[in-house]
């Protein structure tokens, strides 16, 4: 009796965890990506981020974004040779979160370094290399968290899949500009830039398709 | 009746203490802690740091500074930066890449014995000691503004003597037009120069034409904020030249050679295109890569201080040094 009572409670808690996988993912997804942000604002407003907190909650959020784009671009793969489908539903979520995190990067970059002198926020948009390549990848992500909201993807239709084929350009363009962004240490770059274009290999039958098809 | 009963209650700590014994309280009990642990040794910890790692914690191995005696400068028209902050954001390649690395890594730096030879075109070469460096010249107090090419500054409070001085009583030669600067190379301690992915080679090295050197503003640091420098600013001494951006200030020095030809510098082996020889600081000739029109001024403030300020020629000390630049193009002598 007491083994078969054991045994339905089982079931029922793997059913509950299997019916509620996605949900479950996507609330340790919030935590993971939120939690950090917040601490770090914590910090920084506390004057517990170093001599120089602007210089930190930039790369912070940087590599923040990059981080998870690669983490949301690393889904389907995993998706597709594990068979598990349902990942597929967190790729929104992951991608979303980037966008933010990219969003406080460059609002970092305006109220923290510049200091809302306009004047030199545009002039280094457009003067310095690295940062047009780091704002033509965030008006992608921007694009793309735009057009993630359900009924906008019903009403693109096949545009749809063509405009967010855009997040590859993006993930290259920020691999990029990291590259520029740095000193003279390199090799944390060319990992990152590794890690992209390994990314984008995995897709090689699809990206070529999409070449030819246009 | 007024009784007048001495109310010793209402001394403060700071009353009653010299006040430098009071801020050093806390190393104060560190020391007794050591004595406690029954090792006289720790003072010098970093030579015995392996038998000592063994029952100290790692806050046993904090680097240790000592007051200095100087002649103070007066007092400064700028806020100075803490000392808190010159002594937690370095660029000190050699302990790490982050700006906080070096504090966390230099902590076991070992500067005592040092020697630094003042060699190459010059009548008398000769060596100094640790014990040498503050006491061969009078040391002296003052306040510079460091500008950093990455567009942060700060106001920092040095103690050290002119460069000037020592070249001098080296007697330079005829042949004597640049001086070249070489940093410690000692892999054991400098993590960063065991690195087998880095792209600076070492040792760090630096350069000054002599005229640039013999200027009274060039100054050699063994100290800031009244004692001697911390590991990761250079410890035991540094040059400080404030009109040219802080890669120039060379830290850790242990060869001064007065040379006939352009010496090679570090960052300019690493990117010609971007830091050249000269490294005056220059609010007309950005970085390729971004703007020095302007600069954050680190000093009190944190993420919201409005401290971006205008970046001047020559760091500000343009009546001091501009003539030393006369008929030349600072475009392309950057």
């Amino acid at each position: 009796m007491q083994t078969r009572a054991t045994g339905v409670s089982k079931v029922t808690f793997k059913a509950v965890f299997l019916r509620n996988r996605v949900m479950l993912l996507k609330i340790a997804i919030h935590l993971l990506a939120f939690l950090p942000l917040f601490v770090l604002y914590f910090l920084a407003f506390t004057e517990q981020l170093g001599a120089d907190p602007v210089e930190e909650v930039i790369h912070f959020t940087g590599m923040g974004a990059f981080n998870l784009l690669l983490i949301s671009l690393l889904v389907t793969p995993v998706a597709k040779k594990y068979r598990q489908g349902y990942l597929l539903q967190i790729r929104r979520l992951l991608g979303l979160y980037s966008f933010t995190y990219a969003m406080f990067h460059l609002l970092n970059f305006l109220a923290f370094e510049v200091q809302f002198d306009l004047a030199l926020f545009f002039d280094e948009i457009i003067d310095r290399p690295y940062i047009t390549v780091g704002m033509a990848a965030l008006i992608i992500l921007f694009s793309l968290a735009l057009t993630s909201i359900t009924a906008l993807r019903r009403k693109m239709g096949t545009k749809w899949q063509k405009l967010h084929n855009g997040v590859y350009l993006a993930v290259l363009l920020i691999a990029l500009h990291f590259f520029w962004s740095v000193k003279s240490d390199i090799v944390e770059p060319m990992i990152y830039f590794t890690m992209a274009v390994l990314l984008l290999i995995l897709r090689k039958d699809k990206i070529k398709r999409w070449f030819k098809s246009s | 009746m007024l009784i007048n009963t001495k109310k010793n209650h209402r001394l403060s700590e700071q009353q009653v203490t010299d006040e430098s014994v009071y801020h050093g309280r806390r190393e104060l009990l560190k020391k007794l802690g050591y004595l406690g642990a029954g090792s006289l040794l720790a003072q010098s910890a970093s030579t015995n740091a392996g038998a000592l790692d063994f029952f100290s914690s790692k806050e046993a191995e904090v680097f240790q500074r000592q007051a200095l005696k100087f002649a103070p400068a007066g007092e400064s028209l700028q806020i100075l930066t803490p000392e808190a902050k010159i002594s937690s954001h370095n660029n000190f390649y050699e302990f790490g890449m982050g700006k906080s690395d070096p504090v966390e890594n230099a902590q076991g730096f070992k500067v005592n014995p040092w020697q630094l030879s003042i060699s190459g075109e010059v009548d008398k070469p000769y060596t100094l000691g640790y014990d040498d460096l503050f006491k061969h010249f009078p040391l002296e107090e003052r306040i510079y503004r460091l500008r950093c090419v990455e567009a942060w500054s700060m106001v920092i409070p040095w103690v050290g003597f002119g460069l000037a001085e020592l070249i001098k009583k080296a007697a330079p030669n005829s042949r004597a037009k640049y001086v070249a600067f070489e940093t410690l190379y000692d892999p054991e301690q400098m993590p960063e120069q065991k690195s087998r992915f880095g792209s600076v080679e070492y040792p760090y090295v630096e350069g000054l034409r002599i005229d640039e050197a013999m200027n009274p503003l060039t100054f050699m640091s063994v100290g800031l904020y009244g004692k001697t420098l911390p590991a990761q600013n250079g410890a035991p001494i540094r040059l400080v030249v404030p009109w040219k951006y802080g890669f120039k200030s060379i830290k850790s020095i242990v060869g001064i050679k007065l040379v006939e030809d352009k010496p090679p510098t570090t960052w300019n082996i690493l990117a010609d295109r971007e830091y050249g020889f000269y490294a005056n600081v220059n609010p007309a000739v950005d970085h390729p890569r971004w703007s020095q029109a302007s600069e954050r001024r680190i000093t009190t403030g944190g993420l919201f201080a409005r401290n971006r300020i205008a970046t001047l020629p020559f760091n500000g000390y343009g009546e001091e040094v501009a003539h030393l630049y006369k008929n030349m193009d600072l475009r392309k002598n950057y």
